[in-house]
């Protein structure tokens, strides 16, 4: 395999989601190049850059969804393989089709499917499961409803109900706050905030610059390539996030992002 | 004529009833999963290699008609097919759809030009050959039917134990992946089924029409549930009813094509649900549209109610009587007076929340007609109680 990555230092075996020399193409121009991660564990990690940074693409190659170029990736210092069962992904709520014939519960309990495998049938103790994941992100009442009736906040309080489902030690997220109200934003960020209290390690890709700091405790910044890392109050600066936005940000915007988190 | 179930057509419609389980089982994962074309290509892609091996056949001394050779040159044949679609696909900038059409119809004209070489040089000795194209029961023998009801069942067999994976890969391909599903794998699977399906019902049905009995029931059977998990097992009857019933009657009109009798039966079957099935079908549309006309009249009078206006329109009126809302002479019943608070609080919870531009989304959720506790969890009516009490 082609070694882009010059570093010899070994993946930290601490680290929930490790990441080394990590490059993705989807054709000729690549969407990720030589890219570095090591997410803290019990953190809670933001990935963001500007759109088609490779936010995306840099959970899907983690887990093994899109395929590398080349890289290593370990999650808490072993083979993806052999601990994909420790993972809880939330994919992008747009990227599926919430016409698809089935209700609510019927999505949470695919959470479950990596546990029952091909045949089992859904026992009693997975439907508990199921239930007591909706009631986590208050959509209890909601287990029969068709999911092409739920709000886009409902929505996403769904994928997060199947991924809590999977009872997993590491969260990867993509853009779980995008198109979502106000309400859901809270309480999507108070569960995620009880999941790290629990010894839980949370990374979501996110899109608003402006709650970084009162999100989140480290943070990724990347366009392509890993821009910098680290907790949020060394990582969240000026030079950095221009560095990773280029000109799209205004010196002042920046400014009040950082000050946005100080009150 | 009368119908009469000798053993023979006993056994032609055990065969195509179990064809017709396993189509509308495997129909059911290229509907979900958007690719019910691809099932077309691949049954049209066949006829070169029906063709073909008819070809071989007769080269290599035999008479052609040996079911098991045509059924291998068609499998090869589609198979080619299916690559070709992909290739295109993948090396192309061509969608899916175009791909396929441009396979579809090559493949098809191909198999076309063979046939009529295969009739000019060998008349009689094709006889068998363009039954195949709509199915017939006439010369079915006992092997012909147990070789496609054994492969039917293997079909269905491999479909039962992927459907929960091919649920998932449908719905959610990401997540799929990320379980450690190997997606490839099950959409090479699911049409390898297809290719099974349409090899093993073309004595049967015909390779032209083996399409319809992969499309219809799924996509009849999605008139009648709003879940997956109902869907499969649906298509699966709709599909083996068709089956039988058709390949019955058909035995009571030989001279029509089989094939074309049972997708007549599982085009009835659609016709039925799409009027009177519950989930998706004209009747159900149109009782919810009445009903929703009633919702529009009730929370309007309602409304009126608790505002103290007299209500004028004379359907409202009856309606809210009917439903014990107000009394013959007019006046708000306990019922009422309970259920038009009910509406007021909802409608100044709305107004409020249609005051915060940040609601915006939230309040999408609402259809403006029903109690809110109906769109929002008992938390966010709490949140938007508490905000409202804190700002008035
Ligand atoms: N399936 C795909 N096929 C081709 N290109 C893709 C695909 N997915 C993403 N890309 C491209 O890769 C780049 C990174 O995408 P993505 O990871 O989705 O970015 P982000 O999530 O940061 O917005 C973008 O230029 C995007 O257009
Ligand atoms: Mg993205």
């Amino acid at each position: 395999m082609l070694r882009l990555h010059q570093n010899d230092q070994t993946l930290d075996p601490q680290s929930p989601l490790a990441i080394r020399g990590l490059s993705v193409s989807y054709g000729e121009k690549p969407a990720l190049f030589s890219v570095d991660l090591t997410v803290a564990p019990y953190s809670m990690t933001a990935i963001v850059g500007p759109n088609g940074a490779g936010k995306s693409t840099l959970l899907k190659a983690a887990l093994g969804v899109v395929p590398r170029l080349s890289g290593q990736v370990s999650i808490f210092g072993r083979a993806l393989a052999s601990e994909r069962h420790r993972i809880a992904y939330v994919p992008q709520r747009a990227s599926v089709d919430w016409d698809f014939p089935a209700n609510v519960r019927d999505v949470v309990l695919m959470g479950l499917y990596g546990k029952m495998g091909l045949l089992r049938r859904i026992s009693r103790d997975d439907l508990a499961i199921a239930e007591d994941a909706l009631a986590q992100v208050g959509m209890q009442d909601f287990a029969h409803r068709q999911i092409g009736q739920l709000s886009g906040g409902q929505q996403q309080r769904i994928f997060l109900a199947r991924a809590l489902a999977q009872n997993a030690d590491l969260y990867l997220l993509d853009e779980p706050f995008a198109g979502v109200d106000a309400a859901t934003e809270a309480a999507i960020i108070t569960l995620l905030k009880k999941l790290k209290d629990a010894g839980k390690t949370v990374v979501a890709v996110h899109h608003d610059l402006s709650t970084v700091t009162a999100y989140f405790d480290h943070v990724a910044m990347i366009n392509t390539r890993l821009i910098a890392q680290g907790p949020v109050a060394q990582v969240f600066t000026t030079a950095h996030l221009q560095e990773a936005y280029g000109g799209r940000l205004a010196t002042a915007q920046i400014d009040r992002l950082r000050e946005a988190g100080h009150y | 004529m009368a119908f009469t179930l000798t053993y023979n057509v006993a056994l032609v419609m055990f065969g195509a009833g179990l064809l017709g389980v396993a189509a509308g089982v495997t129909g059911t994962f290229m509907f979900l999963r958007k690719r019910a074309l691809l099932s077309d290509a691949i049954s049209h892609a066949t006829l070169p290699g029906l063709c073909g091996g008819f070809m071989v056949m007769v080269a290599l001394g035999g008479s052609g008609r040996a079911l098991e050779g045509l059924l291998l040159g068609s499998a090869v044949s589609a198979a080619l097919g299916l690559l070709a679609v992909n290739f295109l696909k993948s090396q192309t900038r061509l969608s899916e759809d175009a791909a396929i059409g441009a396979v579809l119809s090559s493949f098809f004209g191909l198999g076309v030009v063979m046939l009529t070489v295969i009739q000019n040089m060998s008349a009689g000795r094709q006889a068998g050959l363009d039954q195949l194209l709509l199915g017939s029961t006439a010369a079915m023998l006992r092997e012909d039917a147990e070789m496609i009801a054994i492969g039917a069942a293997l079909v269905f067999l491999v479909g039962f134990v992927l459907h929960r994976a091919m649920t998932l890969t449908a719905f959610d391909e990401n997540f799929a992946r990320a379980l450690g599903l190997n997606v490839p794998l099950i959409d090479a699977a699911a049409m390898a089924l297809v290719l099974a399906v349409t090899v093993a019902g073309l004595k049967i049905v015909g390779l032209i029409l083996i399409v319809a009995l992969l499309i219809i029931p799924p996509v009849t059977a999605r008139l009648w549930s709003n879940r997956a998990a109902y869907i499969w097992p649906i298509a699966g009857a709709i599909g083996g009813a068709s089956g039988l019933i058709g390949a019955g009657l058909s035995s009571l009109a030989p001279d029509l094509p089989t094939g074309a009798i049972i997708v007549l039966v599982a085009a009835g079957f659609f016709l039925v649900s799409f009027l009177v099935a519950p989930a998706r079908g004209a009747l159900a549309s149109a009782m919810r549209h009445r009903k929703f006309q009633r919702r529009v009249h009730r929370r309007q009078g309602l409304l009126a109610l608790a505002q103290g206006y007299r209500i004028l329109e004379p359907y409202t009126r009856k309606l809210l009587q009917r439903e014990g809302y107000v009394r013959a002479d007019g006046v708000m019943t306990e019922r009422g007076q309970s259920a038009a608070t009910a509406a007021q609080r909802d409608e100044a919870r709305v107004a409020y929340l249609r005051s915060k531009p940040d609601y915006a989304e939230f309040l999408s959720r609402h259809d403006g007609l029903s109690d809110l506790s109906r769109a929002f969890t008992r938390d966010e009516l709490a949140h938007i109680d508490t905000r409202m009490e804190a700002a008035s």
